[in-house]
C-alpha cells in the first residue's frame, strides 16, 4: 500500500463506521482530490458526506468548527499547506480554543489534512514545511506520518480523537514508499514517537518525508562504523518527551532533521529538550540539520535548500566525532 | 415582504413610527398584547443590566464591556421566534439574545469579570460563547446549519455580526457557503452605524448592507432595528424560510449604538451631539413604550416599580458573580485537550512548585 492508499483506506474505514464523519474541501469530492487521496469515496458514501466545497479555506475550516460544535466529525482538506493560511485564523482563533473557551461544553474536534513539503519541483507556495507554527498553537495536536502504516493508524486515531488534529501529509513520498499494511482498522497512538532503529552513538530524530533521506544517511553512517538510534517523531505536538529524552540519555548525542526553517523549529524544541532533560549526558552540542531561514526556492534552487542524505551524514559524523 | 422590500429598492422596512404609532398595518406581526408587554419588560431588563454593567465597569468592578444600549429591539424581535433547540451564534453585543436563550446575567458578569466559566451557559441550550474575531462566527453558524440539514433536524441558527463585519472576507464566505449548501441560517447584521469609530458610510459603497446578499442568491431585507414590531415580523418571516425551506436569510437591522464601542472607547471624539439627538428620538424603548401606553397596557408608575425590581435583581446576580472566588491554576490548563498531555502537566507542576517556594518565602 502507498501512503496515498493508506490515507484513503483510513478515511474509508472511518466513513464506514461513523455516520458523523464528513469529508470536504477543494476538489476532494468528484475528482477525489488533486493527489487522488479521496478517490472513490464520494461514489461510495454520497455527496452529502464527501463533497467539493466552494474555494475558500477560511470557509472550509470555519464551517467545520460549526459542524464539530454541533457534534459532527469533519475531516477537511487544505489542498496544499501553503494555501491553508486563509483558514489559519479559524485554526488559531477557534478550532484550538473552543473547548477551553466553553470550559468543555463545546469542542471543535476535527481533522485538518494538508499535504506539505518540498522536493517536488513545484510552483511557489507548494513546498513549505510549516509544522512548527501549528505546534506553537495551544489546543491543537499535530501529526506527520512517514510510512503508509503510520499514515493509516495515525489518521484513524486523529479522526477518533476528541481533540482537533492537524494531519500533515508528506506529499513527496505519497507514492514513493510501499509497505504491507493491513486492511483492518488499527490505531497508531498520537503523542508516541517510534524508535525505528536502536543504536548507541547518536540519536537522530526526524519525521515525514525527511525520514527517507535520513535513512539513506544512516546507511552511510553504518558503513562508517557508527551506531545510530533513529526516532521517527510521528507527532509534532504533543512531543513524546520521554522517548526522545531516554534515547538521548543513552547515546549522549542528538541530531534532528527536518525541512522547515531552522529558527524556532521542531529541531530547536528537541535541542531544548536535550538540554533540559539530558544535560549531564551530553557528549556533543545538540545539532539541527534543517531547511534554511529562507523562502523556499523555486525548482532550480530547491537542491540547495533540502537537506540531502550526504549533508545529514556529514553532520552526523561531525557530531559523533565532536 | 422580501419582494416588497427588496434591498435593491433601498427601502427600509418599518411598522411603527417614532412615537409608537403603527403606520404599516399590512406587515404588523401577529402578536398578543401580553407578548408585546413581556417583550418590553425583557428589553427593559436587558437595558437596565447593560447600563448597570457600564457603571460597574466605571467603579472598577468589571473589565472591558461592550454596551448594548440602544440596540435592544433587535434581540427583542429575535427572542419572539427563538426556540429551545435553535442555535444562537453570537459576536459579543447580543445581551438580550443571550438572556432570551437562557444565559444568566451572572454568567455574563463572570465572563466580563474574566472567568471563562461565564461562557458555560449552563441552562442555555445551543448558545455559543462570545466570538471576538470579527465575522468569523458566521462560518461557524453555517457549519451548524449543515449539521441541522444533515441530520434533518427542526432547528434554525441565528447568528450576529456588526456593520463593520460585512467588510470581512468571512462574512462573504459565510453567505456564499450558506447559499450553496442551502442551510437554515438567519444572518443578522446589527448595523449600529459604527465599527468602533468608523462610520458605516465609509465602510462600504453599497447602497445598504442587505444588498450584499444579492450576489450570493440569498433573500434579505433592511429593517428598522429600533422598531420591535418590524424586527419581530422579519424574525418570523426569516425563521420560516430557514425552518421550512432550508433557506438562509440576511437581515440588516438599522440601529444606533447609543453607548461606546466598549468601556475603553469615547464616542464624543468621532460623532456629534446632533447625530446622537437624532437617534435619541428613534430609541427603541421609547417607541415601544409609546405603543403600550397608547393601548393602556403600561404606565410610568408600573415602569418605575419594575425598574426598581430589576435593579435589585441585577445587583443580586452581580454580587453572586463578584463572590465567585479564585481562578484555580488547574483551570488555566485543563480545558485545552480531552486529556492533559504530559508536556502541559509538566509545565503546570513546575509552576506549582514555584508557587510553593514563593509561599515559603
Amino acid at each position: 500500500m502507498t501512503l496515498v492508499k493508506a490515507i484513503n483506506n483510513a478515511l474509508d474505514i472511518k466513513l464506514e463506521d461513523n455516520k458523523d464523519v464528513v469529508i470536504y474541501g477543494e476538489d476532494v469530492g468528484y475528482e477525489g482530490g488533486v493527489f487522488r487521496v479521496t478517490q472513490g469515496l464520494q461514489k461510495k458514501y454520497g455527496a452529502e458526506r464527501v463533497f467539493d466545497s466552494p474555494l475558500a479555506e477560511s470557509g472550509i475550516v470555519g464551517t467545520a468548527v460549526g459542524m464539530a460544535v454541533a457534534g459532527m466529525k469533519p475531516v477537511v482538506e487544505m489542498q496544499f499547506s501553503g494555501f491553508a493560511y486563509p483558514g489559519f485564523n479559524h485554526m488559531i482563533s477557534h478550532v484550538s480554543r473552543m473547548r477551553n473557551r466553553s470550559r468543555g461544553k463545546y469542542t471543535s474536534s476535527m481533522v485538518i489534512r494538508m499535504p506539505y513539503g518540498g522536493g517536488i519541483k513545484a510552483l511557489e507556495h507548494h513546498s513549505e514545511s510549516m509544522e512548527a507554527i501549528y505546534g506553537h498553537i495551544p489546543g491543537l495536536k499535530v501529526v506527520i506520518p512517514s510510512t503508509p502504516h503510520d499514515a493509516k493508524g495515525l489518521l484513524i486515531s486523529a479522526i477518533e480523537s476528541e481533540d482537533p488534529v492537524i494531519y500533515m501529509e508528506p506529499k513527496r513520498i505519497y507514492r514513493a514508499v510501499k509497505q504491507e499494511v493491513s486492511d483492518d482498522k488499527f490505531n497508531v497512538e498520537i503523542g508516541r514517537a517510534n524508535v525505528v532503529q536502536q543504536g548507541k552513538d547518536i540519536t537522530v530524530v526526524s519525521y515525514g518525508a525527511m525520514m527517507r533521506d535520513t535513512q539513506k544517511a544512516l546507511a552511510m553512517a553504518k558503513k562508517a562504523g557508527m551506531s545510530v538510534e533513529l526516532i521517527d517523531l510521528r507527532t509534532i505536538y504533543p512531543l513524546d518527551v520521554e522517548t526522545i529524552a531516554s534515547s538521548i540519555k543513552k547515546t549522549g548525542r542528538v541530531l534532528t532533521v527536518h525541512e522547515g526553517p531552522t529558527s524556532f523549529g521542531v529541531a530547536s524544541e528537541i535541542n531544548s529538550l536535550a538540554l533540559e532533560e539530558a544535560f549531564l549526558h551530553l557528549e556533543a552540542p545538540p545539532k539541527r540539520v534543517t531547511g534554511f531561514d529562507t523562502i523556499f526556492p523555486l525548482p532550480q534552487g530547491e537542491h540547495h535548500y533540502m537537506p540531502s542524505p550526504e549533508k545529514i551524514y556529514y553532520e552526523i559524523e561531525k557530531t559523533v566525532k565532536f | 415582504m422580501f419582494k416588497e422590500y427588496d434591498p435593491l429598492k433601498n427601502k427600509l422596512f418599518s411598522v411603527m413610527d417614532k412615537d409608537g404609532t403603527i403606520t404599516n398595518e399590512k406587515w404588523m406581526p401577529e402578536i398578543s398584547d401580553e407578548q408585546s408587554l413581556q417583550a418590553y419588560k425583557d428589553m427593559m431588563f436587558a437595558r437596565k443590566a447593560d447600563l448597570m454593567t457600564v457603571s460597574y465597569q466605571r467603579q472598577g468592578r468589571i473589565y472591558t464591556y461592550p454596551p448594548n444600549y440602544g440596540q435592544e429591539a433587535i434581540a427583542g424581535g429575535i427572542a419572539q421566534v427563538l426556540r429551545d433547540d435553535d442555535w444562537v451564534v453570537p459576536a459579543y453585543r447580543e445581551l438580550g439574545v443571550w438572556l432570551a436563550k437562557g444565559a444568566t446575567l451572572k454568567e455574563v458578569f463572570l465572563y466580563f469579570m474574566g472567568y471563562e466559566d461565564g461562557s458555560k451557559f449552563e441552562n442555555a441550550k445551543h448558545l455559543l460563547p462570545v466570538s471576538v474575531p470579527i465575522a468569523s462566527q458566521l462560518l461557524h453558524a453555517t457549519g451548524i446549519g449543515y449539521e441541522i440539514k444533515y441530520h434533518k433536524k427542526d432547528e434554525v441558527v441565528y447568528t450576529f455580526v456588526g456593520d463593520g463585519g460585512t467588510s470581512e472576507g468571512d462574512f462573504h464566505e459565510a453567505l456564499n457557503f450558506a447559499s450553496v449548501w442551502k442551510v437554515p441560517v438567519v444572518f443578522i447584521i446589527q448595523n449600529n452605524q459604527y465599527a468602533i469609530s468608523f462610520n458605516v458610510k465609509n465602510q462600504t459603497s453599497s447602497q445598504n448592507l442587505a444588498v450584499k446578499s444579492v450576489a450570493y442568491g440569498l433573500k434579505s431585507i433592511q429593517v428598522d432595528g429600533n422598531d420591535f414590531f418590524a424586527m419581530t415580523k422579519v424574525a418570523q418571516e426569516a425563521s420560516k424560510l430557514a425552518r421550512e425551506k432550508q433557506e438562509p436569510v440576511l437581515v440588516e437591522a438599522l440601529t444606533y449604538r447609543k453607548g461606546a464601542h466598549t468601556t475603553s472607547d469615547d464616542p464624543s471624539k468621532y460623532r456629534t451631539k446632533e447625530e446622537e439627538q437624532e437617534w435619541e428620538e428613534k430609541d427603541p424603548m421609547k417607541r415601544m413604550k409609546g405603543y403600550l401606553q397608547a393601548k393602556d397596557l403600561w404606565d410610568d408608575k408600573q415602569e418605575e416599580e419594575l425598574d426598581g425590581q430589576y435593579k435589585k435583581e441585577v445587583e443580586r446576580q452581580f454580587e453572586e458573580a463578584e463572590n465567585y472566588g479564585e481562578y484555580p491554576l488547574e483551570d488555566v490548563f485543563q480545558y485545552h485537550y480531552a486529556e492533559m498531555p504530559d508536556v502541559l502537566k509538566k509545565q503546570m507542576y513546575a509552576h506549582q512548585k514555584y508557587l510553593k517556594w514563593k509561599e515559603g518565602q
